[in-house]
């Protein structure tokens, strides 16, 4: 983090966060701070534990102890209205794009307009077109259903959704994994824009180091439940950390273990 | 190792898992009083269970008022008392077996659609996608489905027990040679409110045990299509033991002295 940094409440701070599910301890100790604005990635391999600190930070999951303060203000044990206030500053990109299978596109992208804000139905149909014209998607698709679009199309409108009510923090879990090479670097142009065009802090999780690259500003590497590096996209090539080194080459060899039972 | 260990460890997750069951209904029921409301979801699950749920549950009731009335009449005439015949059928029909048949048709309709459909959002994050909406899934999944069981589970009993009176009355008159003016007199004297009554009291706890078996299981249902196969399957089974026992005990609570 930046010296810079320091003076600002951070977006979104945890502090010693650990969660464990039966035996497995997933997360160990957790400490990270995302200033507003900056766009953060978290890398590590797969099993690190990166969907379970998405999750903590969204209160879908309890953790078994440490903070997370969201604005400032501390979040774990909300419930009622006051989770859902800060549920309201998040929008949510996940990797399988979890569209509603029963709802046509549209309603798709307006679903938090409609059910958490009220909006009228035609008024949110114009934002949803809106919205999908913003990650590039004609008109034309809002009368669709999920199951009629291709992956690639499913996380564009992903995207629209997760932008639709305008959030100030946005998480991208996995945003390129199961696309081509080149769908995938559209979607990281997306996202760079979308995250650009709101001001919002963006929380991405990826193993995809060409998309890590291109959304982060910040990397951090999570490691058998720790950050074990945390520093500006730029350095991540001299980081002199032997972990993160193997992790951005893609080497078999090193100090990082794949276990093959977990 | 502590030889003991496994069985405390079975006893620690049983109570676990009914507490986790308690507070799951718990939860859902308080969503079923507590605004915002989705009327369109509410009704299109009572169309699902009420309406689509009509043959399953006419053709059961038909067919079982029709072999009451034939078993009934091969018994009852080695004592000569085939005149009670009406009143077996009748009372056996609101009393015990159309909500205990309609209820258990339907566990195995919509307990297991419910469950897969659930199932498969937790599976592929839907379920969560709706709480970082801004929506709760209990009240956007789970409390539409319990105030549809709850309501369409009577109804659907009401034709069941309509129904399957008319069965035994169909084989009493064209096969047993029942007067039918006497058989339909008869039903009607011998019926009391408390039987029908009774009955509808148990399809209501019947439907909401199914939706809330279909609800449960989905909404905890483990990762990938075994993962939604055994909540499928475990929705249905657990829900017709619920509704064997709970028949038992709503029994006990009416009808003894």
């Amino acid at each position: 983090m930046s010296a810079l940094d320091t003076n600002l409440v951070p977006k979104i701070e945890m502090r010693n966060i650990a969660k464990t599910f039966g035996t497995k301890a997933v997360l160990r100790d957790v400490n990270l701070s995302i200033a507003p604005s900056e766009s953060l990635v978290i890398i590590g391999g797969s099993g690190t534990g990166k969907s379970v600190t998405l999750k903590c930070i969204l209160g879908l999951i309890q953790p078994d102890k440490g903070r997370i303060a969201i604005d400032g203000q501390e979040t774990i044990g909300l419930r009622g209205r006051e989770r859902e206030a800060v549920l309201n500053k998040f929008g949510m990109l996940f990797q399988g794009a979890a569209l509603f299978d029963s709802l046509p596109i549209w309603q798709n992208v307006a679903f938090k307009l409609i059910q958490g804000q009220n909006m009228k139905k035609t008024e949110a149909r114009d934002v949803a077109v809106q919205k999908l014209e913003q990650v590039g998607m004609r008109a034309d698709v809002a009368d669709l259903f999920p199951a009629e679009l291709s992956g690639g199309m499913q996380k564009r409108v992903g995207l629209a959704r997760a932008i639709a009510a305008d959030p100030e923090i946005i998480f991208f879990d996995e945003p390129t994994t199961g696309l081509d090479p080149i769908m995938a670097d559209v979607i990281n142009d997306l996202i760079v824009q979308c995250v650009k065009d709101l001001g919002a802090t963006a929380l991405s999780i990826t193993h995809d180091m060409a998309s890590a690259r291109k959304i982060a500003d910040h990397i951090a590497m999570l490691h058998e439940g720790r950050i074990i590096w945390h520093g500006a996209v730029a350095d991540i090539d001299q980081s002199g950390n032997p972990y993160v080194d193997q992790f951005i080459h893609g080497r078999a060899e090193g100090p990082i273990q794949m276990a093959i039972r977990s | 190792m502590n030889p003991l260990a496994p069985v405390g460890r079975a006893t620690l997750s049983l109570f676990e898992a009914i507490g986790r069951l308690l507070l799951f209904a718990a939860l859902g029921l308080s969503h079923c009083v507590r605004p915002p409301f989705y009327p369109r979801l509410i009704w299109r699950q009572m169309i699902e269970i009420g309406f689509y749920s009509l043959p399953v549950v006419g053709l059961t009731a038909i067919f079982t008022g029709m072999v009451l009335a034939l078993q009934s009449y091969t018994g009852f005439a080695r004592f000569s008392a085939e005149s009670a015949i009406p009143s077996v059928v009748v009372v056996s029909i609101t009393r015990e077996l159309g909500p205990v048949l309609a209820s258990l048709m339907v566990a195995g309709r919509i307990g297991a659609a419910m469950a897969a459909e659930i199932g498969t959002m937790r599976v592929t994050e839907q379920v969560d996608a709706l709480t970082t909406l801004s929506t709760n899934p209990y009240k956007y999944l789970v409390a539409p489905r319990l105030i549809a069981g709850v309501t369409m589970l009577p109804i659907l009993v009401i034709v069941a027990d309509t129904i399957g009176v008319l069965g035994g009355y169909l084989i009493a008159t064209f096969k047993l040679g029942f007067n039918p003016e006497l058989y339909i007199s008869n039903t009607i004297n011998f019926l009391q409110v408390i039987d029908v009554v009774s009955g509808l009291v148990k399809a209501a706890v019947f439907g909401f045990l199914i939706a809330l078996m279909g609800c449960y299981h989905g909404y905890y249902s483990k990762r990938g299509a075994q993962g939604v196969g055994a909540a499928t399957t475990n929705a249905v089974a657990s829900a017709m033991a619920l509704i064997l026992i709970f028949n038992y005990v709503i029994t006990e609570l009416f009808f003894s002295r």
